[in-house]
């Protein structure tokens, strides 16, 4: 028999980052009890990187906007294969859930007569992004969890989910370990939110941190649900490229907000070179326009450093490949040059960027006030993930809510930047609301204590073995191999040639083994998530392989081309009987005709 | 080049350094080091960390007996001809190798009243603040929460006053809500009595050791301690309050 602790909640969520924890405050104050897992300490998710702000149509700064321009803005963004009730509900949503956060304190940069100020942002027609100088994600986490702490809700530091449980077709609760002591513990819950991040850790170089293992991707993909548009993965125009170190550490699109242009060896702005034809009558003709944009013209449009992040980043790989490229592998990201525009250039760079001006000095040595910046595309986000409902984002299993990142639906096949801290905090309340609903009207379903067993065995394995593969190494291999073969640019041979790799790696965690005791044990708590890793990673590659044209996130060498055929579905995932991952194609719903208006009426 | 790291290793109830060696490259900071020597030699080595870029507080040590957080602590910075010693913070109990339990900070923080706004400006329901009215509060809520300030100061450190001073994290934190334009609570009587600022002798260790440079004691904690002065020793205002109470 396992020895595990056994907890009960009406709605347990896992995961504590934005979507997470506001979730859990939703659900809470719908009166159910409640439980908030956290892979990490409380309030260190992922969602602290964020920088540069939640986009939000409050017209604080330009009053043409409103939740109109924000839908169509989304939808070109995500090439039109978005859900696109989501993208609605977000646009309409996101203003009442950036208010609700100053009432819980938040305290947002201002502008002159005293409203939210926003900022423009690649991809969004207006300036529209609510943000804390370039640190919003932090003040994110923080309102939230500071106003979650008064609700009542129980938090569970420190703890990882190994399996979700199930009764008959019904989710019911999760396994998990605790990470101080590795005691295990099986959650009973009426209803389960998955709010689980990013899978950025299946890449070599991302900026996401050793939590991004797509855990809640996998969990539900092993529980029987549905995962869609996993092909598309967003690699971040900017990411840092020196030192070797900090490779893939996220430099904010705020910076190229703020009026940083991008230019290659030869010192050349290349951006203006590729400009796509759906958005060539909303750049900027010259150099002169662009910076008259970041600076607040409202008859100017927008530089092409803030196009949308899928093409700044193939731009930038293309001119690394030609050989344009600065000394590090990337190109170069300048914001110094404002101080031909700007008196107090470096004081206004220091207030507007803190921590960029920050992160550049303590480990690149490097002054973004004086000198520009190396920087490359790193793997930021997914847009792909659990297959949910619009309107309550209950997954495919009945018991089962996702939101947040790992979540799919509202990005398409790329999100814009400052739509993820908004979709955290409207399908993070939607979740929680809808989970809460559910679990007022089920009970507590039945512990399958044979599947408990199994897991334990199976979780235990490695400290069994002696001789194995060390977890680390797996992980690493792992990583270079889809840097290489699954990355920004594809081809179907050298994906197939993944999918191959993939088996061989597949068998490695089987063999790994684990030293030391099972206390707070890093190479043990690597090698368990291995398994979700490998999943998302084969996810990732089969539907790569089966979207034969290039959209958004995802760029085939030998499908340059968007095929209007592929914008009618999006591929889907699922575990069938035997185990083996199976790809379909789920039609996308025809939009009513009052969207579609709103896109046409948009341009 | 190789260094040589000396690393705490161990349980809750002891721990001795233990030596590795390990390949130091251009631009490393301590973090990799560690990362390193796990997957080389001690894949059991226990660290927290997250996001490796100073933001979110989580891989807070004493380097060299420096509380510092090891992913901004270039080693370039640092002598490596010699041992480098890495321990885990000492203000709290130690669990295993580099981790120590800092639950208690999570327990302090629950007891601060809660951000309690006055009614909306407007008819929206939303608020007017200038920015020069929130630029103290937005210095405070830089704050990454890595402890550091807790683990410096010496009431926590060499005197153990856990149970009777919040140290100065929570102080920033309530400055935070006590300076927040819109809040309407009032925290000076818990400041006096329950969170013991009186315990602070202003050495500003907390202020030295902070990674987001935040002036813990000149912005947050002395003006707390004025304003708890101001309400309750302050002998004209005893008088306005005795007369009022009648």
């Amino acid at each position: 028999m396992t020895d595990y602790t056994t907890f009960e909640h009406d709605v347990l969520v896992i995961g504590a980052g934005g979507a997470g924890l506001r979730a859990a405050i939703e659900a809470s104050a719908a009166g159910v009890k409640v439980g908030l897992i956290c892979k990490s300490l409380l309030g260190k998710a992922h969602t602290v990187m964020a920088e540069g702000g939640m986009a939000a149509a409050l017209a604080n700064v330009d009053d043409r906007d409103n939740w109109k321009v924000h839908f169509s803005d989304t939808m070109r963004g995500g090439q039109y294969v978005n859900n696109w009730r989501m993208a609605e509900l977000h646009a309409k949503e996101a203003p009442d859930r950036v208010r609700e956060l100053e009432a819980w304190g938040a305290v947002f940069d201002r502008t002159k007569d005293g409203r939210i100020l926003q900022r423009n942002f690649g991809g969004h027609r207006y300036p529209r992004l609510a943000h804390v100088g370039d640190r919003t994600g932090l003040e994110l986490i923080r309102t939230l969890q500071d106003h979650g702490i008064h609700q009542g809700i129980d938090v569970h530091m420190e703890v990882t989910v190994i399996s979700l449980l199930k009764d008959a077709d019904r989710v019911v609760g999760c396994f998990a370990y605790e990470r101080e002591h590795g005691r295990f513990r099986v959650f009973k819950a009426k209803a389960v939110i998955l709010a689980t991040g990013g899978v950025g850790r299946a890449y070599k170089i991302t900026s996401n941190s050793w939590e991004g293992t797509g855990d809640g991707h996998a969990l539900a993909y092993q529980a029987g649900a549905e995962l869609i548009d996993m092909e598309f993965i967003q690699f971040h125009p900017t990411g840092m490229v020196w030192p070797p170190s900090v490779r893939g550490i996220l430099v904010t699109e705020g910076v190229r907000g703020e009026g940083g242009i991008l230019k290659n060896s030869e010192g050349k702005r290349f951006m203006f070179d590729d400009i796509p034809d759906n958005y060539k009558d909303q750049t900027a003709k010259d150099a002169e326009e662009g910076w008259r944009y970041t600076q607040g013209d409202k008859d100017a449009h927008r530089p092409p450093e803030l196009l949308t992040r899928d093409h700044v980043a193939r731009c930038i790989n293309r001119e690394v490949k030609a050989g344009r490229g600065s000394p590090h592998g990337g190109v170069f990201l300048d914001i110094a040059w404002i101080k031909e525009k700007l008196p107090n250039a470096a004081e206004h760079i220091k207030k507007k960027l803190p921590s960029m001006y920050h992160q550049f000095m303590q480990l690149a040595n490097l002054d973004i006030t004086t000198t520009p910046m190396e920087v490359g595309p790193t793997t930021h986000y997914i847009m792909g993930g659990i297959r949910v409902d619009a309107d309550t984002q209950a997954s495919t299993l009945p018991g089962l809510f996702a939101a947040g990142e790992c979540a799919s639906g509202i990005n398409g096949a790329n999100r814009l930047g400052g739509n993820s801290l908004s979709d955290l905090i409207v399908f993070g309340k939607r979740a929680g609301e809808y989970a809460a609903q559910f679990a007022k009207e089920n009970g507590h379903g039945a512990i399958d204590d044979s599947q408990v067993e199994r897991e334990t065995r199976r979780a235990l394995e490695p400290f069994d073995r002696e001789g194995g593969d060390n977890p680390f190494n797996i992980q690493h291999d792992l990583q270079d191999m889809m840097q290489r073969l699954v990355g920004i640019v594809r081809t179907e041979s050298e994906m197939a040639e993944a999918l191959g790799e993939l088996q061989k790696l597949n068998e490695r965690p089987a063999h790994s083994s684990v030293t030391g005791n099972i206390d707070f044990n890093p190479g043990w708590h690597t090698a368990l998530d291995l398994r979700n890793l490998l999943t998302v990673s084969e996810a990732i590659t089969r539907s790569a392989i089966e979207r034969k044209e290039s959209r958004g996130g995802q760029f085939r060498d030998d499908f340059p081309n968007k095929d209007p055929e592929f914008a009618k579905f999006n591929v889907a995932v699922r575990q069938d009987a035997e185990g083996q991952m199976q790809i379909s194609h789920e039609p996308i719903p025809e939009i009513p005709a009052e969207l579609k208006q709103v896109i046409e009426e948009m341009g | 080049m190789k260094a040589t790291f000396s690393i705490r290793r161990g349980g809750a109830t002891g721990g001795d350094l233990v030596d590795y060696q390990t390949e130091v490259t251009e631009g490393m900071v301590v973090l990799d080091a560690v990362h390193q020597i796990q997957a080389e030699s001690a894949p059991d080595l226990a660290c927290r960390w997250n996001c490796k870029a100073g933001k979110c507080g989580s891989c807070s040590a004493e380097i060299n007996g420096m509380p510092k957080l090891m992913c901004m602590t270039r080693l370039d910075t640092i002598d490596i001809t010699k041992p480098v010693s890495i321990e885990p913070m000492r203000a709290f109990p130690p669990l295993k190798d580099l981790i120590s339990d800092v639950k208690w900070n999570y327990e302090v923080k629950k007891r601060i009243k809660k951000f309690n706004p006055r009614s909306p400006d407007a008819e929206d329901g939303t608020w007017r603040m200038q920015q020069s009215d929130i630029d103290r509060v937005q210095e405070f809520r830089k704050c990454i929460e890595c402890y550091l300030c807790q683990d410096v100061c010496h009431v926590l450190r060499d005197h153990a006053k856990h149970e009777e001073f919040i140290g100065p994290r929570f102080l920033v934190y309530t400055a935070a809500l006590e300076m927040h334009p819109l809040d309407t609570e009032n925290r000076t009587e818990e400041l006096k009595d329950a969170f013991g600022i009186g315990y602070c002798n202003i050495t500003k260790c907390c202020t030295k050791v902070c990674p987001e440079n935040i002036t813990i004691t000149d912005n947050a904690i002395i003006p707390l301690k004025e304003r708890v002065v101001d309400e309750h020793y302050d002998p004209l205002k005893k008088l306005v309050k005795l007369f009022r109470r009648k």
